[in-house]
Formats: C-alpha cells, structure tokens, sequence
C-alpha cells in the first residue's frame, strides 16, 4: 500500500539526492561557509520536508497536485529575443534583467544605471567573486528553519540578481527583474534568489515579474532579501502574471533600519497556484511599512498571501492593504500576522482585507492574527468577503450603463486602488491593462 | 410623455404604493408633495427601475413605451434621469470617466456615434457653468469625500450632461442650504424647455420657489389624494400636512 503522501517524500527525496550528487562534484568549494550554509539548509528541508494541508500555515494551500508532477531542475531554455514579444511591457524603462528558468540571461537585459549609483550583478557572479558580501549578507535575513521552500532555495539557489545601493545614493531608474519560466517543452522549475542591499539614506524602486512561457507545468520557489538601512526608501512591486499550470511559492523578507521607508505592493493577475509570503521586520524605531496586495483569482486559480509584519522596536507604523477579486471556482487565502514585540511601545500598526466575491464556486479565507505584547499602541484590522455593492451598481445602471458592463467598472475601480500605489508607470500601466482584460473590460 | 395609471409596488411583504395616477406632459414640471414614508421615494426608485421594489400592479408609460418592461439602463437611454436623494460614493469611479462611459452607451443605444475625448471635454466644460462645478471635483472618486451641496450639484451637472426627457429629481433639496439651494435650482431651470419634463419630488415647499411647478400634487399613504397648482404648495407650508392626514382619515 502507498502512504497518501509517498509522493512529498519522493520529490523531497530526489531534490535531496540531487544535492549530494552535486556536492560530489565539488572540489575545495565542499569546505567554504557558503556551502556549509547550503548544506545545513538542505538539512533542514529534509528535516522539514514538505507541508502538508495539517501545517497551520498551509491549512488552506494543497500542494499534492504539484508534487505529483516531475520538474526538471536544471532545464536550459533556448529563449531568443523573439520569444519575447509576447512578454514584453511596453514603454519599459530603466533597468530591465531577465532571468531564464532562474538564469541571468545578460544577451536579454540591460543595465543602465551607473555603477557609482547602484551594483546590480547576477548572484552567480558575486558568489564566485565577492565571498564576504554574501557572508555578510545572503541568507541573513530570510530564516530558513521553518519553512521548507526558503530552506529548498537556500540549498539550491545559485542566480538571481544581486543589487547594492551606496549610501546617500538615489537610483534614477527603476530596476525591472523579469523571470521568465520557459516550459514550452516540458515541466521546469527554478529557483531564483535575490539579494538586496540598500545602503543609509539611499533609494531604489525595483519590480519582480513572474511570466511563464508554454503549457507544461512550472515550478518557481523564489526568495528575495531586502535589507534597508536607516533613512532609506524602497518601493517594490511583485507582479505576477503566470500559467495556470504554474506553481509559485515564494517568500520576500524586508529587514528595516531606523526612519527606513518600504512600500510593497504584490499583484497576481494570473497564476494556477500562488502563494506568497511578505515578511517585513521593523527592526528599527520610526520606520514606516506599507504592504498592498490585489488578487484576481477565478477559474481553478489559488492564490495565498501570507504577511508578516514584525514590529521589534517602537515607534513604527505598518499599515497593510490587500484586496480579492473572486470569480468561477477561484479560491484565496489571506493571514496577516502582526506582532508587536514587548519593547514597540507606541507602535501603529493597520490591517485591512477587502474581498469580492462574484460566484458561488468562489471562496476567501482570512485569518488575521494580530500578537500583541506592549500596551502603548494603537492597531486595528478588518476584514471583508462580499458581492459587489449593489447599490452602486444600480447608480451606475440608471445613467445608461449596462449592467454586465457597471460590474467591470465597479472591480476595476475596487482593483485600481492597489494597482494606482505604484510608482513605476509602465509597469503601473500594464498591470492596468491585465486586470481590466482579466476582469473582462 | 409619461402616464402612471393605477400603479402599485411593495418592498418585502410591505405594500408601499397604492394605486398611482399621474400623467406628466412634454414640458411640465410636476412637484409631488407628502409627509415623510408617503411613497414619494419609492415612486422615485420603480421608475428609474431598482430592482428592490417590486410593482404589483398598473402600469407606466414613457412615450408609448410600457417603461416597467425596460431595464434600469434602458430606461436611462429611452430618456429617464433620476437624481437621487443620496447619490452613492464610489471610489476609484471618476465623474469624468464614468459620465463618459454612460453619455456614451446612451447615444449607442440612440443610434448615435459616441462623443470622442475632445468633444466630450467641451460638452463637459460647457455644462459645468449650469451648476458652477469645478472640474478637479470631477476628476475625483464620484462624490468621494463630496459635500451635500457638492454630490447634488454633482447629480444636476450629470442631468445636464445625459439631457433626459424626464427628470425625476429626488429630494434634491435636503440636506442643502440656501445658496446651494439656489445654485441647483438654477441649474435645473436652464434645462427646462418645452421638450423636457421634470418631476420635482419633495417635503418642503421651498424648493418650488426656485423651481416654480405648473402642478402639485400630495401623496399620502402611497395614493395622490390632492393634485393642485402652486398655490397648493403654498398652502402645504402654511398650514402642513396634518389637514391631508386628517381629511384622509374621515375619507377612510
């Protein structure tokens, strides 16, 4: 008899194979910090292995389907330049970087910033050349013990891009990471890992977008490290855009200085299976977080937000948008977790999560957890699951716009209200034009 | 242009409207008085067609048109405007954006081309002297965050935009203060012409100073149980609605 989950052990145990293998072709390299970090993550996925629907936190988020399916790990991709038509946002400017099943592919992008103003290097490059930034920096933030995936990324994870902006530096242009799944001819999976540091009073806007290539299915377990010191800003947008036969687990972790400003904004516009994970630590006193979120699941899309947001110093404000737009037999998760650590006196921290649900196959989980230790703060949350607001639609109606018609209008204006948070017009613009054509306007 | 006969509706299991007759000419302006939960509201809403009200007799015509058989947005096509008592917030909905949309789904339904951003912006420029409407209000979130006096001028300028033949103007008048007041009344009174007709539906007579009905007709108990000119708002004010009440409750 096969155990009901003899297949998470199965993909668990030949990822793990595959590590050692590797690991025997690896000479003096075996002995460095680097690999030492690797080795005691994969351990720590073996340990772990992966979620089941038992796990607290992936109570709503089945992953049995996709550990069903075989994923090569190290596919090449033959994407030209041509391939790309179909993928390209129009009007892009700045810094664009492709990635190819989680490889910088450097013939596809363009860097234009001046490097006196920010680095931005493919990972690969700086764990060859530059081993103390990645001791200091890599997997500093992004704790892997509890969780499998960040854990798996950690092991494997060998490109992505690496970004350091100096001190006192603003970057001009926006910087555009495009990964680009290719699984035109079969299923693939990557891993990209993404490193970024923002020196003090510094400032960056930069953008993650997730597209997939083909019908196979594809896997992308994606970590991204953001550290931001004192006085600095980011604003970062993570776009995705995928296949429904996409599987995407991925997991942003911010750390944050004093007086540091990070404004997240997370739109899925497409995407079979999503789950995301926004970690943000307040590791500082007067910092402001601002984490925004849209969702847009219909057909037999999942999409799960999960956030943290970590308040362990006082004087912070986080305060928290996401908004659902549910449809045909879409399902969404969000939890939102708060904590406020006995010392974040005067903490403000707000949550809210706002919810449209069109059809009756449709459903919304939220679960709000809200820890809080210190007795100065003010925070609040809420949450929403509802149809459209009937009586806007019957002012709509009454100046001659036809119902079917209202309707969209109403989700794009409910939609419009993250998607208008962000900074990067192209990329604003796009996603404009994905939600309404998702939407049906 | 518009003929009520006998018409009735209930919300739930709440019969509301008992058998109204109105028959408004091209050109007229009609006020319908009455003391508050006399229908007057509701009569408002089963003409523009919200869907909560269920009619459960008589009928309506719009220009040969049975009008109950229309859906909300047809109606507004075939000419049918109702300022609403408490025009809806709706963020991220632009004035601008949403007008447009609508101006232009009614001149598809007429036949007509649509307007393209160049004639609609002078159209818009034009119409908003009605009603002295700034335009930085209508590039906001519709009535977001609006005023009393600012959502109903705002409800007057999309009249003025949409051109209907029948507008049906819900307590326009609450919650105003005398200038607004005067500035809605006003926009109201350049539309008038000898085309369009106007239901003026209110509680105070002070309205129909500024815009000076041709008939006044009393609703009680979802009935028109007096029907008048002017002079019968007039003594509405003086003398209230108690007198109504009290000759209804002899005549039942």
């Amino acid at each position: 008899m096969t155990p009901i989950n003899q297949h998470y052990t199965d993909f668990k145990n030949r990822l793990v194979t595959a590590f050692r293998a590797n690991e025997e072709r690896l000479n003096g390299e075996s002995k460095t910090s680097l690999h030492q970090l690797r080795r005691s993550a994969l351990q720590t996925f073996e340990r772990l292995g992966f979620p089941t629907i038992k796990h607290e936190e992936w109570k709503y988020s089945n992953l049995s389907s996709m550990l069903k399916e075989p994923f090569d790990f190290d596919a090449d991709s033959t994407l030209a330049v041509s391939d790309l038509d179909e993928l390209r946002i129009p009007n892009l400017t700045g810094n664009v970087l492709y990635f190819v099943n989680g490889h910088y592919r450097p013939d596809l992008s363009r860097i234009v910033s001046p490097e006196t103003e920010v680095q931005i290097k493919p990972l690969a490059d700086v764990i060859q050349t530059e081993s103390e930034t990645i001791g200091t920096h890599f997997a500093r933030y992004a704790d892997f013990q509890d969780n499998a995936f960040t854990a798996l990324n950690t092991a494997f994870a060998g490109d992505g891009v690496f970004i350091r902006v100096p001190d006192g530096k603003t970057v001009a242009e926006p910087v555009i990471l495009r990964f680009i799944t290719d699984a035109r001819t079969k299923n693939v999976a990557a891993q990209p890992r993404n490193l970024i540091v923002v020196g003090r009073n510094a400032e960056i806007k930069l953008a993650e977008s997730y597209r997939t290539l083909g019908e196979h299915a594809a896997l992308v377990n994606t970590v991204t490290e953001i550290s931001i010191a004192r006085d600095a800003r980011v604003e970062y947008y993570k776009v995705q855009d995928e296949s429904q036969r996409a599987y995407h687990i991925g997991t942003t972790q911010v750390n944050q200085s004093d007086k540091s400003h990070f404004h997240g904004t997370t739109v899925t516009v497409n995407g079979g299976f999503v789950r995301n994970d926004l970690n943000i630590t307040l590791d500082g006193q007067y910092c402001e977080a601002f984490l925004n979120g849209l969702y847009l699941p219909n057909g037999r899309e999942h999409v799960d937000n999960h956030t943290l947001v970590d308040h362990a110093q006082p004087n912070s404000y986080s305060n928290e948008l996401y908004k659902g737009i549910l449809n045909g037999n879409g399902t969404g998760v969000f939890n939102g977790k708060i904590y406020v650590r006995p010392d974040a006196q005067k903490t403000n921290a707000f949550q809210s999560c706002k919810n449209v649900v069109l059809s009756p196959g449709a459903s919304m989980n939220t679960k709000p957890q809200l820890e809080i230790y210190a007795d100065d703060v003010k925070c609040s949350h809420g949450t929403t699951t509802g149809k459209l607001n009937e009586e806007a639609l019957f002012y709509l109606q009454s100046r001659g716009i036809p119902k079917d018609q209202a309707k969209t209008l109403l989700m794009y204006a409910f939609a419009e209200e993250v998607i208008s948070q962000i900074q990067i017009a192209p990329i604003r613009d796009y996603l404009s034009a994905a939600v309404a054509a998702k939407l049906g306007a | 242009m518009l003929t009520i006969s006998n018409l009735q509706a209930s919300i739930g299991d709440k019969q509301i409207l008992n058998g109204i007759n109105l028959t408004v000419k091209a050109g007229e302006v009609h006020a319908i008085m009455g003391p508050n939960g006399s229908g007057k509201s509701t009569l408002a809403s089963v003409l523009a067609g919200r869907e909560d009200y269920t009619v459960t007799g008589g009928s309506v015509d719009f220009d040969g048109q049975d009008l109950l058989e229309l859906s909300p947005e047809s109606r507004a096509a075939e000419g049918i405007f109702l300022a609403f008592q408490y025009p809806i917030e709706i963020p991220g909905v632009s004035t601008t954006n949403f007008l447009k949309t609508a101006l232009n789904e009614i001149r598809k339904y007429r036949g007509q081309d649509p307007l393209d951003a160049v004639q609609f912006l002078k159209l818009m420029k034009e119409r908003m002297k009605f009603v002295n409407i700034d335009q930085s209000l209508l590039s906001r979130s519709l009535n977001e965050g609006f005023s009393g006096g600012e959502k109903k001028r705002n409800e007057i300028f999309q009249m003025a935009m949409l051109e209907p033949k029948l507008a049906i103007l819900d307590e326009t008048d609450s919650g105003l203060d005398i200038d607004a007041l005067r500035i809605v009344a006003e926009g109201v009174n350049k539309l008038r012409s000898p085309e369009r007709s106007t239901v003026v539906i209110t509680h105070y007579q002070r309205l129909l100073d500024f815009i000076v009905p041709d008939y006044v007709h009393v609703l009680y108990k979802g009935r028109i149980v007096k029907s008048g000119t002017k002079e019968l708002a007039m003594e509405l004010e003086e003398k209230g609605y108690d007198w109504i009440k009290a000759e209804n409750a002899e005549v039942a």
